[in-house]
């Protein structure tokens, strides 16, 4: 009886503040630690691989993991460890180019739909509404599989197809800010539209794009991976997670390990990044706190 | 009662146009982006070939109405979509789109129906319960389920239960949808066999879903909880199961619907993942061909089809939503 009582009279979304301090950086440090590590990996790839990542050695398919070959090699011969070392740098590469074009689009729009209103305004929001029906992993793959797969094609076709939870958030925002006594008193000192927009507006609005951009990290790395798994990705000899995944997925029964590695690097790296958004959320958005 | 019935039309007309403008500017956009795109449904048929001539590839080309201008093209296609003709498809039989499609949507559809009911049944009482006892143990414990959900490539899961359960302990078929010695087995046999063969798909659909909507079922809760009647309702000294399952739960299933209605989109994607690690002859798995094979009509006839039942599924939510609640049921009935 005492513990209901007690949990009924809490105010739900209140725990103690002690509590709520080790939670939010708590994930905070977690996030950072996955994404800071997967990062140096990419960076210091050449670095620490212990063999050419695309070299082949037909005296050594199919090894199991070994002291020699920690995550064994797979059936040209080649080390995996040092594929799946180059293979972070493919998702970190992709992370960042494919979010930096979904948000530079979603934040131009946002801003001005917001901005200017209108028909602008209806205008921007019902693309948005258009292209958030799509379903968008068909198009992905179609366009990707007519434009020739590689790194390049995949990037933007993955930036083009994911800004509009941005530009929403961003109209969103700017809504309400425009309707603020700063910007009024910047137009009445005879400020641009441009100028207000992105000198005053987008700095204040910057807040959910940060949050929204880590998290579509995440969600582009899955993607990529998921492209990559179904062929249409990043194309052998260069090495990526999802098509290190695809030619496991073939010799499953012969040597699994080339289908357990690769997934656990996926799923660490993504895990890290929706920890990091998760917890920026938590710290620079205080109306989401919950 | 009569302004109700306008209002309800001029809703309901306004909805229908707006559907119009997006099936219009779907197909438009998709057609564009594909046939702008280089390389043509010809060029496999005709590179393999060293005797084709550039006049057989114009002939070709003239025998699909590739030679029109884009916007013929377009308005051909869709004069003959009326009359629910997707047209032949372009490579391998040549057979009508539709029928292709038709043989192959109960699967991907029923699979998909089936793991969306699974997910519900798991992930509301997971969301109603860790919001309930906010910050308790069940709530953590699934805090940590939901990020590493969120965060498993679900191909990735496919391959690791394929290993453990079909190669490890060998009790699962990992491929395909029937055994190659099906057409011996007896009704119940081959119906088992199927159910067999769809345990592993049907749990990595579940699980695709699993974790967002656990997600969001738990804020949803969270949202009702802070509400005033629930307060009322505990302080008239009702019990807590009634408040929680009759009060909070009827409402924080709302958006639900909503999220239900917005999710086909990622379905629809994800059903050509699933069916290609598993080799299940379904929608995702013709669509995955007819994108190797540049087929035109069936690639437009899947994407077609697929904003299609994105609408329904946004028509629906929002009819579902206003059944739901009568503050929008009844909104217009007050005024």
């Amino acid at each position: 009886m005492t513990t209901t009582t007690t949990t009924t009279t809490a105010i739900p979304g209140a725990p103690t503040a002690r509590r709520r301090f080790w939670q939010r950086y708590g994930m905070l440090a977690a996030g950072i630690g996955l994404v800071g590590f997967m990062s140096l990996i990419a960076l210091a790839a050449p670095l620490l691989a212990p063999y050419d990542p695309t070299a082949l050695n037909v005296e050594i398919l199919f090894q199991p993991p070994s002291q020699a070959h920690l995550f064994g090699t797979d059936g040209l011969g080649r080390d995996v460890f040092s594929r799946m070392l180059y293979g972070a740098r493919v998702s970190l590469w992709v992370g960042f180019v494919a979010v930096g074009l979904s948000i530079t689009i979603g934040l131009v729009l946002g801003l001005v739909a917001g901005y200017f209103g209108g028909l602008i305004d209806e205008l921007v929001m019902r693309l948005v509404d258009v292209m958030l029906c799509f379903p968008s992993f068909f198009l992905i793959l179609a366009v990707i599989a007519f434009l020739e797969p590689s790194l390049v094609t995949i990037m933007v076709v993955i930036g083009l197809t994911s800004w509009m939870g941005v530009a929403r958030l961003v109209r969103a925002e700017t809504l309400s800010l425009r309707e603020r006594d700063f910007v009024l008193a910047v137009k009445l000192a005879g400020a641009g539209s441009a100028r207000i927009i992105f000198v005053h507006i987008l700095p204040n609005a910057m807040a959910p794009v940060l949050v929204s951009a880590t998290l579509g990290v995440a969600g582009a790395i899955l993607t990529e991976s998921a492209l990559s798994f179904l062929g249409l990705g990043v194309q052998p000899p260069q090495a990526s997670w999802g098509n290190l995944l695809m030619d496991g997925k073939e010799v499953l029964g012969v040597a699994p390990w080339l289908s357990v590695y690769p997934g656990m690097a996926i799923l660490l790296t993504v895990l890290g990044y929706n920890l990091l958004g998760e917890s920026l959320r938590d710290i620079l958005d205080p109306r989401l706190r919950r | 009662m009569s302004s109700l019935n306008t209002a309800f039309l001029v809703r309901a007309g306004t909805k229908l146009l707006w559907i119009l403008v997006v099936f219009f500017g779907i197909t438009i956009i998709s057609f564009w982006v594909i046939h702008l795109a280089p390389g043509s449904p010809t060029d496999l048929q005709t590179d393999m070939n060293p005797q084709a001539t550039p006049e057989v590839r114009e002939r070709l080309a003239k025998l699909y109405g590739l030679d029109q201008p884009l916007h013929v093209q377009y308005l051909n296609w869709i004069g003959r979509l009326v009359r629910l003709d997707f047209g032949n498809s372009m490579s391998g039989d040549h057979r009508p789109v539709w029928d292709k499609i038709k043989e192959r949507l109960p699967l991907t559809f029923g699979m998909n129906l089936v793991s969306l009911l699974l997910s519900l049944a798991i992930s509301i009482p997971i969301g109603v319960v860790a919001a309930y006892k906010q910050d308790g143990w069940f709530d953590r414990v699934s805090t940590v389920f939901v990020f590493l959900g969120f965060a498993t490539p679900s191909f990735w899961l496919a391959l690791l239960l394929m290993l453990l359960f079909g190669i490890e302990l060998a009790i699962l078929p990992i491929s395909g949808l029937k055994s190659l010695d099906y057409d011996s087995y007896s009704m119940f046999g081959k119906l088992s066999d199927i159910c067999l063969h769809l345990t592993l798909p049907l749990f990595i659909y579940t699980f695709g879903s699993l974790a967002g909507l656990s997600r969001f079922m738990r804020s949803s809760m969270l949202e009702v909880l802070r509400q005033d009647y629930i307060l009322t309702a505990k302080a008239k000294g009702l019990p807590t199961r009634q408040v929680i399952y009759k009060h909070a739960l009827r409402n924080a299933l709302l958006p639900v619907i909503t999220i239900l209605g917005l999710s086909v989109p990622g379905l629809i994607g994800g059903s050509v993942i699933v069916e290609s690690v598993f080799g299940l002859p379904g929608l995702g798995q013709l669509f995955y061909q007819g994108v190797m094979a540049r087929d035109y009509p069936l690639i437009m006839g899947n994407l077609t089809l697929g904003a299609l039942l994105t609408l329904a599924g946004n028509l629906l939510a929002d009819a579902g939503y206003a059944l739901a609640d009568p503050r929008i049921r009844l909104r217009k009935r007050d005024a």
